[in-house]
């Protein structure tokens, strides 16, 4: 962005001007040098940056603006950790924190839960913050308009000792999605339908700004659905324009600030919005109402069709390498070009992960199968994204919905996204699963991915095969 | 960080687009605490089967990957370059690369060169044809060279002065520690603190 770094006068976009705001340090040939507002730790990606602060003699820079919780490694059958490298590495994380003063929600607290998911309730995720994280979801946080980014260990060392991150020049992607969803469809099928759209690599280099009529009907709760897998299009973030949605969403969250402050934080919020006038380095723009509800095929999420569609011919792809990457996929998919998308059959139903694991998801779901029953043989999961969420919902009489339709109703962490924890794939399983990512073995050795919407997973469980809540 | 200038190997053609990064090296193994001996779990799934060229003694000791377009995807886990690195390679050839894992190559230096897919086929074709290519990477003057291949490519300037001179990036940011404190100076008073 500071290649284009433009004037006061000149109208500017969300993303510039989260950026330019955070510019510590600028000199030509290097990157900028942004401070960091917010910096999320959970136990997989940092005990190699503790150890080597802890070598180098160095200490955390602003304890304060840290926040650590544990959410990849944990069981959500309520324990105990029985894999020990698993129990080490959360208590690395536990010593870590103790020893440099972090703020740490340890698994059985009540703050624990997906870092993604804690982050935004707790009201830490504020609009225009710069946000990092050592996992690649952090661009969920983008759903408040902050700037927030994934990074590597060495990067959360850095952030650790400097409270900075050094960023090369970003491009801006405007992704408008006009008009209005149709009933059935939800912001899942509206980000599966981008990265179908722009490739797994369309998004490299850019911060992509999901914006039109579409996006702004969407909840926080959407929203962050959307952010979260911005990722999987390659981008480097992405973000939504604060608006009162938001701020009625922030609104007395423990972080958040109040009184004075919350005005004077909504003056500042409501000038983020890009400027009219302001130009991207790229466009695109989706019809809301053409959108359906859309499942993978494939082993990447940008292999994916709706529902009403069949499994594709590798041939029907313009490229070899799309061709050649179509072919190894259906292999390992063991699925038949031709076949009907509602003729496959799922063996696991996942309901959780960073991207579909809130309160509205749940209801969502939950509303799919009330007074229903999952078809017999099926194993279906709902994995609350924090504790918060799981109390929330047990409020509501949701977990009974749940567990009276044949569901396991679980404890709260990143569960059977990625296969870290106990909640695994089978060699060859067949899952259909709300989470993000549908590579070769993500859900554990052998398994097979189909990504969905809550609403399609919840009806897939009770019809036994891929079906929308209007099949049942 | 040890200066890197010039890398001379032999290479494997991982003729793959989309090589993400759980198939690098995949979750159940990041639970290690420790920055080394990811090596032993580099393709894990991939290397069970005898065929996968990873098993084929020809490019045994290679220290180049040549791979397909956008290499790298998926997570942010810095264990992917780490088991790339503890195995042997130094350098990384493919037409694209996924951001976070581009960063990450370079904080450890390994290298990731970028080429125009015609030129990753071509090296890969020379591979193919005889393993005991031997393909050179030079950061100083920015070239890939290979019998039958010349080729230019870009990298970015910061971070190739970075690796051409060894320096660590957390030395290079504190010297700015006078400039961060200024800019913590003029935070407003609304922001969250844990």
């Amino acid at each position: 962005m500071p290649a284009e770094s433009k004037t006061l006068a000149e109208p500017k976009t969300l993303a510039q001007k989260v950026w330019e705001r955070h510019v510590v340090h600028r000199a030509d040939g290097e990157p900028d040098l942004l401070y960091v507002d917010l910096h999320l730790v959970h136990e997989v990606t940092s005990p190699q940056a503790f150890e080597a602060l802890r070598l180098a003699g160095r200490r955390v820079r602003r304890p304060d603006l840290t926040v650590a919780t544990m959410d990849h490694n944990v069981p959500t059958t309520g324990g105990p950790v029985t894999d020990e490298t698993s129990a080490r590495q959360m208590d690395a994380l536990a010593t870590n924190a103790k020893e440099f003063d972090i703020t740490l929600y340890p698994w059985g607290s009540a703050g624990q839960g997906i870092v993604h998911v804690i982050g935004p309730e707790m009201g830490y995720t504020q609009p225009g913050l710069t946000i990092v994280c050592g996992d690649s979801h952090t661009s969920t946080h983008g759903a408040f308009g902050a700037l927030a980014f994934g990074i590597g260990t060495s990067e959360v060392e850095h952030v650790l000792a400097t409270q900075t991150i050094q960023q090369a020049p970003a491009k801006t992607m405007a992704v408008t999605v006009d008009g209005k969803l149709s009933a059935g469809c939800g912001a899942k099928d509206v980000i599966l339908g981008i990265i179908n759209r722009i490739g797994t690599g369309g998004g490299v280099g850019h911060v992509l700004e999901y914006r039109g009529a579409a996006i702004h009907a969407l909840s926080m709760e959407g929203r962050m659905t959307i952010c979260n897998m911005s990722i999987e299009a390659g981008a480097r973030a992405g973000m939504v324009a604060p608006d009162d949605t938001t701020f009625a969403y922030l609104e007395g969250k423990p972080h958040a600030p109040s009184g004075a402050e919350w005005e004077r934080a909504l003056d500042d919020w409501r000038s983020l919005p890009t400027d009219d006038g302001a130009s991207f380095d790229a466009e695109i723009t989706i019809d809301a109402a053409a959108l359906r509800p859309h499942v993978s095929w494939g082993t990447n999420p940008a292999q994916s069709v709706t529902i009403d569609d069949a499994v594709p011919h590798p041939d029907s792809f313009d490229d070899d390498a799309k061709r050649e990457a179509a072919r190894r996929a259906l292999t390992y998919m063991a699925l038949e070009p031709g076949t009907r998308i509602r003729d496959i059959r799922p063996d696991t139903i996942f309901i959780g992960s960073c991207t579909n694991s809130r309160i509205e998801d749940l209801r969502l779901a939950a509303g799919v199968v009330d007074g229903r029953t999952v078809a017999e043989g099926l194993r279906a999961l709902v994995v609350p994204g924090s504790v918060a969420v799981k109390l929330q919902a047990e409020r509501e009489g949701l977990d009974r919905i749940f567990v009276d339709a044949g569901f396991d109703w679980r404890g709260a962490g990143c569960s059977m996204c990625l296969g870290m924890n106990p909640d695994i794939l089978q060699p060859g399983e067949r899952s259909a699963s709300t989470s993000n990512r549908n590579f070769e073995g993500r859900q554990g050795k052998g398994g097979r991915t189909h990504l969905v919407s809550p609403a399609v997973a919840a009806a897939t469980a009770i019809a036994g095969h891929f079906s929308t809540p209007e099949d049942l | 960080m040890e200066p890197v200038r010039r890398i001379e190997g032999t290479a494997v053609p991982l003729d793959r687009s989309d090589v993400d990064t759980d198939q690098i090296v995949p979750a159940q193994f990041l639970k290690r605490i420790e920055r080394t001996g990811f090596g032993p779990f580099l393709f894990h799934e991939w290397r069970k089967d005898p065929t996968f060229v990873l098993n084929d003694e020809r490019y045994a000791g290679a220290q180049i990957l040549l791979a397909g377009p956008n290499f790298g995807g998926g997570s942010s886990r810095e264990h992917a370059p780490w088991a790339l690195e503890d195995y042997g390679f130094r350098a990384v050839i493919a037409p694209s690369f996924a951001d976070i894992f581009r960063n990450n190559c370079c904080k450890i230096a390994l290298l990731p060169v970028e080429l125009e897919q015609e030129s990753v086929r071509a090296l890969m074709d020379a591979v193919l044809d005889d393993p005991t290519t031997r393909i050179g990477i030079d950061l100083e003057t920015l070239t890939v060279t290979a019998p039958s291949v010349q080729e230019s490519f870009a990298f970015d300037d910061f971070r190739r002065w970075c690796l051409l001179e060894g320096y660590d990036d957390i030395d290079l940011t504190l010297r700015h520690t006078e400039e961060i404190a200024a800019f913590e100076a003029s935070r407003p008073s609304w922001l969250p603190t844990a």
